[in-house]
């Protein structure tokens, strides 16, 4: 009955115990799970490296709270460091304030480009600009008519020439045919390239000369690899663009080309894109990014509720308590009342990693929690402190006294002695072979 | 057959050698110069390997087996660890016991005619343009060939397939935007009964591997088809964006869990992206690389073998 309590406190020992600041050795293997996660994420490899040296190195020697494990507070300080990262300056739109405000859309083939436009364009319809649709992917065929069909879907004009194959000449083309017609707003879009390929490198580097952009975005597929690095760099050495779109969000990638790309040309993230319809579009969050790669959000929470929440000098007390022996049902108790704070039971213990699944079907409640209170509640002071003279008569009065059984009672005692004993070896030199048998410990 | 022995070896080379930062360029300057096969060697290679997107389990377990492999032997050059390296790497590609289609005999689709080929993948891979491509080199091959454009969703799908249909000189069939793609397959293959075509090449709309209703339209698509050709498809070719990183094996995963796939085609292999993903599809979901795709025009489409590629990012 009471083994999921005794796991919390398990964990909740195994944190306050002797591991007060981040150290190499205590986070050393969560850093190395958090190296397999982002590259499993596709990080780029080095990009990956770099940034968890920068934070372990920016993380060393910082106070842990009683409540978590180092290794929870790194991937904590991780995630924040990579929402940071992700996020920062600039991530609006830049419009032309006197004249047209050319958007010109790059990025390899297959990208999204197309569809992006669309979304683009029906977004910034919607917030009131007059918008034209440019068509100067020249190459793929029937890329024309793709984007003519989704500007009729939007109710968007496509500027194309259909017979040209001169990209350069259809955008400059463009820009004079939005201003004639009164349009302040051009979106361009162009033909997929790879970055390798130095012909249409320059092409694209002569529409930008030519028709001036206000913002050009690199749109990339969010399940793009480890060569994100290169393809960025390339397109931002050529073009120097200002801002990057995820694109195809709406599948199960982890997206840790988000990370590479940010990194290496420092251009902020300015939209995502997550859907075939015109109207999946939206602003891009850095937080959501970061939870989406480390794939932990879990922890994160688990880990940012527990900061807080719990009263960091109580904690310290309780960490002394531990260390001197102590630790009495009074601070039981309030281990307890910290626990329940932090929100119910079943939802904190949920948010850890495995565990979620494990407990769908096993029952903890808080109800369980309550009745230990009550029990503890019911005990005197001098009870609390001192549980060896709990006999006979003053378990049946405790009972009584709390509506629960002398069964319920007395378990509770057994335990409790039992979880003394624990802390008292785990205190002892044999500390770290008695916590793995204290983990296998099951008190029913 | 034709197409095998016409592979342009060039092309193939320069595609994958475009790159400034070669993946095996590395490994040479890992290991040369290096009699001892010492642990910096190994980590080195590893960075190599998994900027290759081989993916970091993939690439622990290709050292571990060339590591396993070198103990016992005395000659560390930088050759034999090298050559070790590609043993170890060819094995995993030429692992999986299914056929290449790319070396298929006459004999194989005349027994089938009509020889029905799935094209199916995530969006923007690259199917439409290597279904044109295909289209053109069984042509090539003395084939008569018939496209069904079943991708009736995204806009200008049919446009884009006629103006390949019309390069590789093939017909295809196709119907009004919205229509439902299992019964533009349907009409394909009966035509193609009736009017005794070689093969037949079915291009899907593009869709991820996460929208159920999706996957399974592809599942109603094999049922569908079958009613009029019993044996189709005779192979299931997905398409998977060289590009693409680990997501890649969860796509292998997911689209195999609703319809066979039989083999793989890798494109956009004329970047400086290595596709190293195909390690981990043909070890665990055993389905081999078909066709490697190495630029935008008919002749980019490489038949696959696993010597040569390994080979070329070697060089
Ligand atoms: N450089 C290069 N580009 C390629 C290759 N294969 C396809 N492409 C390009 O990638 C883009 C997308 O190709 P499509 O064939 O339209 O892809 P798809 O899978 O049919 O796309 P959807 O039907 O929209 O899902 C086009 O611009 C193609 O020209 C290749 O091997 N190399
Ligand atoms: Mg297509």
């Amino acid at each position: 009955m009471l083994e999921d309590l005794t796991l919390k406190l398990d964990k909740a020992l195994k944190k306050i115990t002797g591991q007060g600041r981040i150290s190499e050795q205590n986070i050393a293997d969560s850093l190395r799970e958090i190296r397999r996660v982002l590259l499993d994420a596709d990080v780029n490899y080095k990009v990956a490296k770099q940034f968890i040296e920068d934070v372990k190195s920016r993380a060393l020697g910082k106070e842990v709270l009683a409540s978590v494990t180092p290794g929870q507070l790194i991937t904590k300080i991780i995630y924040d460091e990579l929402a940071l990262l992700m996020g920062g300056r600039n991530a609006e739109l830049s419009f032309n304030p006197s004249g047209i405000t050319v958007i010109l859309l790059v990025g390899l083939q297959g990208s999204g480009k197309t569809t992006f436009s669309a979304k683009l364009a029906k977004y910034l319809a919607l917030k009131k600009r007059n918008v034209l649709l440019t068509a100067a992917d020249v190459y793929r065929p029937a890329a024309v008519d793709q984007l003519k069909t989704l500007g009729s879907q939007i109710g968007v004009p496509v500027f194309s020439a259909e017979e040209s194959k001169d990209a350069i000449k259809i955008s400059a083309d463009s820009i004079a045919y939005a201003r004639e017609n009164g349009f302040n707003t051009v979106i361009i879009d162009t033909a997929g390239r790879l970055h390798v390929d130095e012909n249409l490198m320059d092409e694209i580097k002569a529409i930008k000369e030519k028709v001036k952009p206000t913002e050009i975005l690199f749109v990339v597929d969010s399940m793009t690899g480890q060569d994100a690095v290169n393809s960025a760099k390339a397109f931002h050495d050529s073009v120097d663009f200002d801002g990057v779109v995820l694109t195809k969000l709406d599948g199960d990638t982890r997206g840790g080309c988000a990370l590479s790309i940010k990194a290496v040309v420092n251009e902020p993230i300015k939209f995502v894109s997550m859907g075939e319809k015109p109207d999946s579009i939206e602003l891009f969050h850095p937080e959501r990014m970061a939870a989406r790669i480390l794939g932990k959000g879990d922890v994160v929470s688990l880990v940012e509720k527990a900061q807080q929440q719990i009263d960091s000098r109580e904690a310290e007390d309780l960490e002394k308590k531990l260390l001197e022996n102590k630790f009495d049902f009074d601070d039981f108790l309030k281990q307890i009342k910290m626990l329940k704070k932090m929100g119910s039971l079943k939802s904190l213990l949920g948010m850890i990693p495995g565990l979620g699944t494990k407990l769908k079907d096993s029952d903890i409640d808080d109800k369980q929690m309550i009745k230990v209170e009550s029990i503890i509640q019911s005990m005197t002071i001098k009870e609390r402190q001192n549980p060896k003279i709990l006999n006979g008569s003053r378990r049946k009065r405790i009972a009584r006294g709390s509506g629960n059984s002398i069964q319920d009672v007395n378990r509770l005692i057994k335990q409790f002695a039992e979880m003394q004993k624990m802390i008292k070896m785990f205190n002892s030199k044999s500390g770290k072979k008695m916590m793995n048998n204290y983990k296998n410990l099951r008190i029913n | 057959m034709g197409f095998l022995n016409n592979i342009n070896f060039k092309r193939l080379k320069e595609g994958l050698t475009k790159t400034r930062k070669k993946i095996f360029d590395n490994i040479s300057e890992a290991v040369s110069g290096k009699a001892v096969l010492d642990e910096t060697v190994l980590d080195e290679i590893e960075e190599i390997l998994i900027s290759g997107d081989i993916g970091l389990e993939t690439s622990t377990k290709i050292i571990e087996t060339t590591r396993n492999q070198l103990k016992n032997i005395n000659d560390r050059t930088y050759e034999n660890i090298i050559s070790n390296l590609k043993l170890v790497m060819k094995n995993i590609l030429l692992s999986s016991s299914n056929p290449d289609i790319s070396n298929i005999s006459k004999d194989k689709i005349a027994k089938y005619a009509p020889y029905v080929i799935l094209v199916v993948g995530v969006n923007g891979a690259g199917k439409t343009t290597t279904i044109g491509k295909l289209a053109n080199k069984f042509k090539l091959d003395g084939y008569s060939v018939l496209i069904g454009s079943a991708d009736t969703f995204r806009a200008a799908a049919n446009e884009q397939l006629d103006i390949w249909a019309k390069r590789a000189n093939v017909q295809v069939i196709k119907r009004n935007p919205g229509a439902d793609p299992s019964s533009v397959a349907y009409e394909t293959l009966s035509y193609a009964k009736t009017n005794k075509i070689d093969i037949v090449i079915i291009d899907t709309a593009g869709r991820l591997h996460t929208k159920q209703n999706l996957m399974q339209e592809l599942e109603k698509i094999k049922k569908v088809i079958k009613k009029v050709v019993i044996h189709a498809p005779n192979e299931t070719l997905l398409v998977v964006d060289g590009n693409t990183g680990q997501n890649a094996i969860i796509q292998a995963r997911e689209f195999t869990k609703f319809i066979e796939i039989t083999g793989l085609v890798v494109t956009k292999l004329d970047g400086s992206a290595k596709g190293g993903v195909i390690f981990q599809i043909c070890s665990e979901l055993n389905i081999p690389v078909n066709f490697i795709c190495v630029g935008e025009t008919m002749e980019d489409l490489q038949s696959f073998i696993p010597e040569l590629y390994v080979n070329a990012l070697f060089n």
